[in-house]
């Protein structure tokens, strides 16, 4: 044995290191089906999209829907909510970004009704800045569902939509 | 394990097994011969309290998972399913619940009980790395349980502390989607936190293996911190330290008792009462009352990932005290500032939790702030300042000195 190894020490080690080397590489083959199947699966994929009918919203008035697992709020505003919107300079905001970039019609506002902080329903109409409330860690948007006081970095995230007709609208 | 056994096996069987598992003499070693030192407190009996409130937790778990449906659909449902039709399933959940609370009673005060006496000091180290290990999977398994009641403060909870994952730049929606498995905590979540919610409590038992073996190595600390200097110091475990554990324990248990048939929701929040609803979060939600001062910690800094980062560095600090802790000194006996310190961070830690429990706004902000910037300052500043400034008082020649003193100071008085 150790006259084998003294012999051709350099195959042995060749051999030693090609095996551990294969060995690493299934064993990390593997570990990704073990990690991959945390992610979500295709029925929770399946649940793409939603159609709402808006027609009965009046001014001032909101619905909350739920797509996807979590709150979508869908404001019809007012145009004391628009006009504040719209004011706001935007060089002053935390995630800089206009009031009209954030809407397809100004009067209807769509977002995903989850405090980009860490996940809470924020409160409508409520706040330092006429907007939402997040009464978990305190975080205030304004009158367009952004960031303006509190933790959160972000503004309420816009879902993908489209306005079917003028009562319609798909989310997702 | 170091303790010298005296095991002599004298009936066939015995001598039949010792032969081929000494498992009788490993555990005669372990906890009946194993010297001890003679002056022990009952701060030291938490950890057998500690060992009882597994087994409490790990034999009520089994039951409940025997009633319980692990679906967003059933869960909370077969919880007062439990609550109501299972004979004495009522009885069996209060004791689980109130186990937990009780768990971490006594967890904290072992803990304190370490950080007075100094008994994460050289050579325990790792006997106190490995407790810490212990403290976060509990943290772990009592955050799983909690999600599993399904009730108003199970969702809301666990949406906001996996949210805590996503602040991690580049991998934190990655690591959401892993938590998750869908755009938010829902089914497939419940799931996976209930199988990890058997399977911690094990991964707790195995630590705890490991835990006492280190402690079995250099032996016990002791409330005079100093080292034991011969058999004149110490005594068998069994019977001293196994009856004064077992009275422990039993006071323990009435304690327990109390919580369990007189109060026992007093502990808990109402609204995890309401199954939980993914349109409204309630108005203040907080976490069980032993994970509160960390949530104070996460509040009072006002942006997202860095208070992450501060809650973190405020349990992983705790790994450090071994070093951070620059005095040879380990009892608090015997350091005067540092006993004065002690319980300023005691007092430091309630006022937190308080804190942890109000809303984050006008003064409980302003007061958080100020107990979170105090809770780093004794770590990272007041600790390694204190052993290098600091004066000890003369330590005792040795605890059976200290011992025979104290007696004939007594008899003489
Ligand atoms: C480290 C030990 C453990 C801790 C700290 C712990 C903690 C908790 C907590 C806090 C709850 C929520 C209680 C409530 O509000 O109702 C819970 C629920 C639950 N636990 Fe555990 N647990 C432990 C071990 C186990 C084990 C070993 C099992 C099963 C093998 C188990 C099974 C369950 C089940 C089925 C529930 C949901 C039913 C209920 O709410 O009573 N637990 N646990
Ligand atoms: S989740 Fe909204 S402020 Fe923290």
């Amino acid at each position: 044995m150790t006259a084998d190894q003294a012999e051709e020490p350099t195959r042995r080690d060749f051999l030693y290191i090609a095996t551990g080397t294969v060995g690493a590489v299934g064993a990390g083959a593997l570990a990704w089906p073990f990690i991959h199947q945390l992610n979500p699966d295709a029925s929770v994929k399946a649940l793409a999209s939603i159609e709402v009918d808006i027609s009965a919203i009046g001014e001032g008035a909101a619905v909350t829907v739920t797509w996807r697992g979590k709150p979508v709020f869908i404001r019809h505003r007012t145009a004391a909510e628009i006009s504040a919107a719209g004011e706001v300079k935007i060089e002053e905001l935390r995630d800089p970004q206009a009031d009209k970039d954030r809407v397809q019609k100004p009067e209807w506002l769509i977002m995903v009704g989850v405090c980009t902080h860490l996940g809470c329903v924020p409160l409508g109409q409520k706040g330092d800045f006429g907007g939402w409330f997040c009464p978990c860690h305190g975080s205030h948007y304004d009158t367009s569902g952004r960031i303006r006081k509190g933790p959160a970095p972000n503004n309420l995230a816009i879902p993908e939509y489209v306005f079917l007709d003028d009562g319609r609208v798909k989310i997702g | 394990m170091s303790g010298h056994s005296e095991f002599q096996p004298t009936s066939a069987p015995v001598k039949w097994l010792e032969r081929r598992l000494p498992i009788l003499s490993l555990m005669h070693g372990a906890a009946v011969a194993f010297p001890t030192p003679k002056n022990l407190n009952y701060w030291w009996t938490f950890g057998g309290i500690l060992m009882f409130c597994l087994g409490v937790q790990i034999i009520t778990g089994v039951i409940l998972v025997m009633h319980f449906t692990p679906h967003v659909d059933m869960a909370f449902s077969s919880v007062e399913h439990i609550m109501r039709d299972v004979n004495y399933g009522w009885l069996i959940r209060y004791i689980h619940s109130n186990g937990a609370s009780m768990f971490f009673l006594a967890v904290y005060i072992h803990m304190f009980r370490g950080l007075y006496y100094g008994s994460y000091k050289e050579p325990r180290e790792l006997i106190w790395i490995l407790g810490m290990v212990i403290y976060v999977l509990m943290t772990a398994a009592a955050f799983f349980g909690y999600v599993l009641v399904w009730g108003q403060m199970s969702f809301w909870g666990a949406t906001v502390i996996t949210n805590l994952f996503g602040a991690i730049p580049l991998v934190g929606d990655f690591l959401l989607s892993l938590l998750w498995g869908g755009f938010s905590v829902d089914n497939p979540t419940l799931n996976r936190l209930f199988s990890l919610h058997y399977l911690v409590p094990f991964l707790i038992a195995g630590v705890v293996v490991l835990h006492i073996w280190a402690l079995h190595v250099p032996g016990n600390n002791n409330p005079l911190g100093i080292d034991v200097k011969g058999p004149q110091d110490t005594v068998t475990f069994h019977p001293y330290y196994t009856i004064k554990d077992t009275f422990a324990v039993v006071m323990f248990m009435i304690f327990f008792a109390l919580f369990v048939f007189y109060m026992p929701n007093a502990l808990g929040e109402p609204d995890n009462y309401i199954e939980a609803n993914r349109l409204s979060t309630p108005a203040h939600i907080v976490p069980e009352w032993y994970l509160l001062p960390f949530y104070a910690i996460l509040r009072s800094i006002p942006d997202k990932l860095l208070g992450v980062i501060a809650m973190g560095i405020a349990i992983f600090v705790l790994f450090l005290v071994p070093w951070l802790d620059t005095s040879k000194v380990r009892s608090a006996r015997f350091r005067p500032l540092y006993k004065q310190f002690f319980w300023l961070f005691l007092i430091d830690a309630l006022i937190l939790g308080y804190i942890g429990a109000k809303p984050a706004e006008g003064m409980y902000l302003v007061i958080g702030r100020i107990a979170t910037a105090y809770y780093f300052l004794h770590f990272f500043i007041i600790l390694p300042v204190l052993g290098l400034v600091e004066t000890p008082k003369p330590l005792p020649e040795s605890i059976s000195k200290s011992v025979l003193d104290k007696s004939a100071a007594g008899k003489a008085a």
